[in-house]
């Protein structure tokens, strides 16, 4: 056992192994002369830079008439700007090689972008034109709406979009989590280039703003850029939806889709983000259904019983709820088998909380896992990004990994009984399951 | 272009490595950095070691891949190279059973593999100061596996549930399995990667121990190390742990069955209850890249990104989504890393209202324009910007090096051809972009596929537009279709 062996003293190694990444992290907070800030990682390793910006508030914006127009808003803002129609648009951004992405969430529209030294003042000028200045053009609206319209079509004919769609419509009813941030067939079809100027005003405001950058940019040159690109965008936009209620009955909602498999969509309410007791929780589960190969349900349920190929769970704080969800496929003959697996797995671990060994494994692969996400420029800002959208300071990076190392086996056990509640479980079971 | 992904929400996932989002991303995957630090040796034993130095931040990828892929099954075998794959986690005389991947875990690091038509390969991303530690263990598996037949039921099992989810569950990934089927008249390359079901069933502990014992050996393996190492390191541990290896006396060249001269166009349809919009899937038979003459395969890369890779600007676009509302999607794929003839292909969703046979005669007329007329210089020039600056992004993903070495590698090119890619890219003339669209374009290499609701059941088909009828594609689940990951 020699490997082992090795296991044992490499251990201590990886203890230190955040201090090279720590002492070459040098993250520092950039305040633009107009008062914008960023977090920024220098690197001029390589000439270009990415940027990452997310506005808070995303989807759950939209008021219940207009579901899917800040979707849909975010789908355009790449579709003409100022002086380009899309085609130009996209042109110029080709012609600069540089990279635009929006995208949009419950909470959040995002946009990552990559922009080579070399022209960077000009890929700024046009990025900014899309953000500030979005054409709406309606041939553009009506092309990517029909865009819009067959997703949703197929996503009534996917079980992995179903299923979740089931799970939210019953656990937050009305609320803006109860239903698809993309919108309904009905409501994309009305639509108007007057709801999507709307979401734009509402969505895109400087007191939702959060900014990252990593790359071969200097934090005078970022401030410069801050301003650029954001200074025109309104002071406030659409207050932030209520707190979300929650109205998910324990049990099991089966809906019936023609498949060999059934896809499970499970969980119940979770803990927030600045809960005191958030590492413990995220130690758990972690243990119980992160992305590891050796998580206690991929053993369970794939490795010892081949029930599946593959199962996770994730903590899912969002700004309005905090939710503890999971998701398998298995076939509908033994889909019945594997929720019984998760229900005693749920059960085993309120009790008996995790093993030291268990606990010991987990915070390893956590502590030595997390400086190695700090590789390249777009993960680092995405990083950065996410770090200031959790309020968390400019330190974290530095002490996350002491606060993980600090949760005890006592605090593990202790929390696994408010955070695994295998009493309010539901299960969404999208197929033709039997035995259920 | 939508920014989610369209293509996702359809379940399209067409050709292997390239979804057609982006010029960024299908082109960044198959250029080199000629910027990085790259060395090679070649261990007696046969094992080629590639280091791609990247000391940035103290982060490591090994990656070996072994020259065993799908295609190179035996037949009735279909299956087994993506079953070994997921057996090779299983334990050795060292590795208690089941424990490889907790034990990269145990030290921060991640772990996974894929399979592929023409290899199958396995990674692991750690913090620097642990190369030694999985290259110990990644030596210690390429000979001494240890499987019971209880593994082996049970992961049958297991990849049995991954072909229900990624296949059996998508009526895409379903028919563009029987398009492939139907494109590859001769070459193993129209079997899929996961394997047929019935095939899958059979698969047992010894053809998973014959296949493992001829195919995972060094004289059949590529090494590739990327990222925080050092040369004369790296070369002490390979020879330490991998040096000692005996070599595979079973490996030869890797020549399959080749196609056949395609003299007729192969039209297919499947209706399916699960289908939401119909859509139409073409895919021509195209020639790859090759060891020295890379030329072809660089000209088709530029001509996919031309005709249907962006959703603004490119050809395709233009034609059926701006200039007439014909498609709500359309796009153009190719990758031409693989040791045989490949695919090249188009997808078209249609706009609401317009019929399959619209579609395709427009899609048809398309095509032809752009063969007669030649590819738009101003689009032709943004390419060539837009390959020189993926160069720079390229240097930013030490995984994505180490993909694309591995790769090019493993089906046969030299380090040369991988590294001369970029240039090869951009020496490509706008007449030669035209020249291989009409070799290529040209039907009777082709299986067109039209995927239909169930609920209007396949009708014979109305007025040929200029062709006929049939079918739809599309394909499997994961972000890289045709390779099947284990996790």
């Amino acid at each position: 056992m020699t490997l082992l062996s090795r296991l044992g003293l490499a251990f201590a190694t990886v203890l230190a192994l955040s201090l090279p990444a720590k002492a070459e992290l040098n993250i520092q907070e950039v305040t633009s002369p107009g008062g914008i800030k960023a977090w920024l990682v220098e690197d001029h390793g390589i000439p270009f830079v990415a940027l990452e910006v997310v506005f808070k508030g995303g989807t759950s914006l939209d008021s219940p008439e207009a579901r899917g127009a800040t979707y849909l808003m975010t789908a355009l803002l790449e579709e003409g700007a100022g002086e380009l129609d899309s085609r130009g648009f996209a042109e110029a951004r080709d012609s600069l090689a540089a990279s635009f992405g929006f995208d949009t969430g419950g909470d959040s529209v995002s946009v990552s972008a990559r922009i080579l030294t070399e022209n960077r003042d000009a890929a700024v000028d046009l990025l900014r034109e899309a953000l500030v200045n979005p054409r709406f053009d309606q041939s553009a609206i009506d092309r990517v709406r029909e865009q819009v319209l067959s997703s949703l079509r197929a996503d009534a004919k996917s079980p992995e979009a179903l299923a979740p769609q089931s799970f939210y419509r019953q656990a937050f009813g009305e609320h803006p989590y109860g239903s698809a941030g993309e919108g309904t067939i009905e409501s994309v079809t009305a639509l108007s280039r007057e709801n999507i100027q709307a979401a734009h005003k509402g969505a895109l405001a400087h007191d939702r703003i959060y900014v990252a950058a990593s790359g071969d940019i200097t934090a005078d040159e970022l401030a410069k850029l801050l301003d650029r690109l954001f200074a025109d965008l309104p002071a406030t936009g659409t207050p932030m939806p209520p707190r979300a209620p929650w109205l998910l009955e324990p049990g099991v909602t089966v809906e019936t889709f023609p498949s060999p498999q059934s896809v499970v969509f499970f969980g119940h309410r979770g803990i927030p983000r600045d809960d005191e007791d958030f590492f413990a929780a995220y130690i758990l589960n972690e243990a119980m259904g992160g992305g590891r190969f050796s998580a206690r349900l991929m053993k369970e349920v794939r490795e010892k019983r081949g029930l599946t190929y593959g199962i996770g769970t994730s903590l899912a704080p969002m700004d309005q709820a905090e939710l503890y969800l999971g998701q398998f496929s298995a076939s509908n003959d033994k889909v019945a088998e594997a929720i019984q697996v998760v229900r005693d797995e749920w059960a085993r671990v309120a009790e008996e909380g995790l093993t030291e060994t268990e606990l010991s494994e987990v915070k390893t692969y956590l502590t030595g896992s997390y400086p190695l996400r700090f590789v390249g420029n777009g993960s680092i800002a995405n990083i950065l990004v996410g770090m200031q959208m959790e309020d968390l300071p400019l330190d974290y990076a530095v002490t996350r990994n002491d606060k993980i190392e600090a949760v005890t086996l006592e605090d593990i056990a202790r929390v696994a009984k408010t955070l695994f509640q295998p009493e309010a479980l539901h299960f969404v079971v999208v197929g033709q399951p039997s035995g259920l | 272009m939508l920014f989610r992904s369209f293509l996702s929400a359809l379940k399209i996932r067409p050709g292997k490595l390239v979804l057609p989002t982006a010029l960024m991303a299908s082109l960044s995957l198959m250029t080199p950095a000629q910027a990085e630090t790259v060395s090679t040796f070649t261990l007696e034993n046969g094992l080629q070691v590639v280091l791609i130095e990247d000391h940035r931040a103290p982060v490591v990828v090994q990656m070996i891949w072994y020259r065993a892929g799908a295609a190179d099954e035996p037949a009735g075998k279909s299956g087994i190279a993506h079953f070994l794959e997921h057996l090779m986690f299983k334990g050795t005389d060292t590795i208690p059973p089941n424990a490889f991947s907790a034990m990269i875990e145990a030290q921060g690091g991640d772990d996974n593999a894929f399979t592929s038509w023409d290899y199958t390969a396995y990674f692991q991303r750690i913090a620097a100061d642990r190369l030694e530690l999985v290259m110990e263990m990644e030596a210690d598996r390429m000979r001494n596996l240890r499987m019971t037949e209880e593994d082996v039921t049970t992961e049958r099992q297991v990849v049995l549930e991954e072909r229900s989810q990624r296949t059996d569950s998508d009526p895409g990934a379903l028919m563009a399995e029987q398009m492939r089927a139907a494109q590859f008249m001769n070459h193993r390359y129209g079997v899929p990667i996961i394997g047929w079901r019935h095939e899958m069933e059979e698969l047992s502990r010894a053809d998973a121990l014959a296949w493992y014992t001829k195919f995972y050996a060094p004289n059949n393996a590529i090494l590739i190390i990327a990222g925080d190492a050092d040369p004369a390191q790296v070369k002490e541990w390979a020879e330490k742990y991998y040096g000692p290896i005996l070599p595979s006396p079973e490996i030869g060249p890797r020549l399959r069955p080749q196609e056949p001269p395609q003299l007729a166009e192969r039209r297919l349809s499947y209706a399916d209850e699960r289908v939401s919009d119909p859509y139409i899937y073409r895919s021509y038979l195209a020639p790859e890249r090759d060891p020295g003459a890379q030329k072809e395969a660089a000209a088709l890369t530029i001509l996919a990104e031309l005709l249907g890779g962006d959703g603004q600007t490119s050809h395709l676009a233009r034609a059926l989504q701006f200039d007439s509302q014909t498609a709500v999607y359309s796009a153009a794929y190719y990758n031409g890393t693989a040791i045989d003839d490949t695919t090249f292909g188009l997808i078209l969703v249609p706009a609401p209202g317009v019929s399959l046979d619209e579609a395709e005669a427009a899609l048809d007329a398309a095509v032809a324009d752009f063969i007669a007329q030649g590819p738009d210089p101003a689009a032709f020039a943004r390419i060539q910007t837009q390959i020189r600056a993926s160069e720079i992004y390229a240097r930013d993903n030490i995984r994505g090096l180490a993909q694309r070495y591995g790769e090019g590698l493993t089906i046969g090119l030299s380090l040369e051809d991988v590294q001369a890619w970029d240039d090869v890219l951009a020496s490509v003339t706008i007449e030669e972009v035209q020249a291989v669209a009409a070799q290529v374009l040209d039907r009777k290499n082709a299986v067109t596929a039209r995927l239909l609701r169930a609920e209007e059941p396949p009708k014979p088909e109305t007025e040929p537009s200029s062709e006929s009828p049939d079918e739809a594609a599309a394909e499997a689940p994961a972000q890289i279709p045709t390779e099947e990951t284990q996790q």
